[in-house]
């Protein structure tokens, strides 16, 4: 991006010299300590984790269930947290994505020039909305209204696993349902922005050129900007379900403990990788239950790096995920 | 050959109507679109409405913004979260003083300096950094800084944390702020015999420095609505407490999370009145931000 200042033969060696020197010190030292963050935040979690996983009676993949009250008799598993995180997860994004693709579109091809930026900007406001008022809200007025809708997917899909009859009662809507919608909403802004990028990038030639064949504005929008923007939509998609795994507070105020563990199906409570930390956040005392957790944040972290990762690598380089 | 062959054409017409189908297509496309801007629209307004309707008896109480809930029992309509404010606030500008200038110079770095493998790394780490969930930067301080290094629970723990939710949103307005520094603007300086630190530090930075404040405070705006580091690292008081370091602090979150469990009617008034505090909070900074970007911008190009 700069160009650099030319070589300074014959000149007055002034403080630059040193001056230069330091700086560009402290700025290497700076991108260094990012790097330096990331690898202790992975090393410090692993290390805090072994003892408790060593101690662990139980297969930590497995086991579905998390009992770390007595510490003698560590039993602990993520294959619970797994299934919640990721079904919660996976349900965000079936109902995120083609939104946020329609947000984009519209926002990129059919909103007119001047009102393009503040609708952006109005979209993007939601992920100003810090994520606890999500979950009161999710809670406390949407999931009273989400009832009949959950009473009759239920009534009448009950046979399809994910609307079979989970572990909680549907009744209050602490159900991974209502979760997943507020995880949708929640995640939808950074889909759309993402998308909308992209979008905006589709080289004026290509749409002219299907202009010029005659196309309607649809399916200029299908031959063009869609086939250029895949990267872009699988990128923020995987920016959106990165947020997702990890979303804490709002989940944790919504879903609703369950005694069993579930079976896949949206009417399901329990905790997720997130959740089951914070709820258990009081607790933090004796080394080895916390452990326990702190193996469990492990996986959570693990898992959001490799989709980050994968969102990069599907936009083919820096992804700018507000 | 007469005339009459060119009073009709030789061809039939080109053209052909647009058949309905694909009319229909193309009307069911615009509208799929537009719907679905409209359903983003409908939590928005959903939210902020449910939060202000809610919340507006609680903090129009004149006790709301000069109190704190210190002895005010859990049914009691009275009090206010003056400690909560405190709490975040003291919580974010802490973070702030961390990670602004560590964002910046990481800025700096990758686009003035960033050349070889190690910015190719630090720039897939920011994005690393950006996406991991503020449960497991809780849960790291809490296994470095706790556990590890053996200090107390404190809002310094939870700045700690807030410092590395904030750390990428602050590189990457700078970033996108400095690229947008003209290439021209650098060459003059060079051109002057000016070294490179000081034309990053006297004219680059400045030139960006509007939209880079813009940036902060809307990763400030970030970092305050974070629950996950205060239910980690920090416990809840009802008290205000000036000690960084020691003992427990409140913020809104954490007030909202803690009302949660009170059943009272007053409970749910304090959980309402916190997020409307929070979100008001939130939108002063947005609207600081936009401020911020609007006129300093605009004078900046007149003086120019």
């Amino acid at each position: 991006m700069s160009t650099e200042p030319p070589g300074r033969a014959g000149l007055r060696q002034g403080s630059g010299r040193w001056g230069d020197r330091i700086f560009e010190f402290l700025a290497v030292a700076a991108g260094a300590t990012i790097i330096g963050a990331i690898a202790l935040m992975g090393l410090f979690l692993l290390i805090r984790a072994m003892p408790s996983l060593q101690a662990n009676k139980a297969n930590f993949f497995l086991t579905d269930e998390f009992n770390t009250t007595d510490a003698n008799n560590l039993r602990f598993g993520i294959s619970e947290l797994f299934q919640v995180t990721v079904l919660s997860s996976i349900f965000a994004l079936v109902i995120a994505v083609p939104i946020a693709i329609g947000i984009a579109a519209f926002l990129t091809n059919y909103a007119p020039r001047r009102f393009a930026k503040p609708f952006a900007m109005l979209v993007d406001l939601l992920a100003a909305v810090p994520s606890i008022v999500f979950g009161l809200w999710g809670i406390f007025v949407l999931a009273p209204r989400l009832d009949p809708v959950a009473r009759f997917l239920n009534d009448n899909l009950g046979w399809f696993f994910l609307f079979a009859d989970g572990n909680v009662s549907l009744a209050g809507g602490g159900t991974i349902f209502t979760a997943g919608i507020v995880l949708a909403v929640m995640i939808l802004p950074i889909i759309t922005s993402v998308t909308r990028e992209v979008f905006t990038l589709t080289p004026k030639g290509h749409v002219e050129a299907a202009q010029a064949l005659g196309a309607t504005k649809w399916e200029v929008i299908r031959m063009t900007v869609f086939p250029y923007g895949r990267s872009g939509m699988i990128a923020g998609s995987m920016l959106g379900l990165g947020r997702a795994l990890g979303e804490t507070v709002a989940v944790l105020i919504i879903l609703r403990a369950a005694a069993q563990a579930g079976h896949w199906s949206l009417f399901d409570g329990g905790y997720t990788f997130a959740s089951k930390i914070a709820s258990a956040a009081a607790e933090f005392s004796a080394p080895l239950p916390t452990g326990a957790y702190i193996a469990a944040g492990f996986v959570l972290f693990a898992l959001t790096f490799v989709v980050n990762a994968l969102a990069r690598l599907a936009a083919g380089g820096r992804v700018s995920g507000g | 050959m007469t005339l009459t062959t060119l009073d009709a054409a030789v061809k039939g017409p080109t053209f052909h109507p647009i058949s309905l189908s694909r009319k229909i297509k193309n009307h069911l496309a615009a509208v799929l679109f537009l719907v679905s801007f409209l359903i983003a629209l409908v939590p928005l307004v959903w939210v902020l409405y449910t939060v202000l309707a809610r919340g507006f008896r609680a903090i129009t109480s004149p006790t709301w913004w000069m109190n704190s809930l210190y002895g005010v029992l859990p049914e009691e309509f009275a009090g206010g979260v003056y400690h909560a404010i405190y709490g975040s606030l003291v919580q974010a500008a802490i973070a702030a003083a961390f990670s602004v200038p560590l964002g910046i110079m990481v800025g700096v770095y990758l686009v003035e300096y960033g050349r070889g493998w190690l910015a190719r790394v630090t720039t897939f780490m920011v994005d690393i950094l950006a996406g991991v969930p503020s449960i497991v930067a809780a849960l790291f301080i809490f296994a470095a800084w706790i556990t590890t290094l053996g200090f107390q629970q404190s809002a310094f723990a939870v700045a700690l944390a807030l410092v590395l939710l904030m750390l990428p949103l602050v590189v990457r307005s700078t970033e996108e702020m400095l690229k947008l520094v003209p290439d021209e603007l650098r060459e003059a300086s060079y051109a002057l015999g000016v070294p490179k630190w000081k034309t990053i530090v006297r004219v680059v930075i400045p030139t960006a420095l509007p939209g880079m404040i813009s940036g902060i405070l809307l990763a400030l705006a970030r970092v305050l609505g974070e629950t996950a580091p205060v239910l980690i690292l920090v416990g809840y008081s009802t008290a205000i407490n000036f000690d960084i370091f020691e003992g427990n602090m409140a913020s809104l979150p954490l007030l909202i999370y803690t009302e949660l469990k009170n059943p009272e009617a007053a409970g749910g008034m304090r959980v309402w009145g916190a997020a409307l505090t929070l979100i008001l909070i939130v939108a002063l900074l947005y609207v600081l931000a936009a401020l911020v970007n609007r006129f300093l911008t605009r004078n900046r190009t007149k003086t120019r």
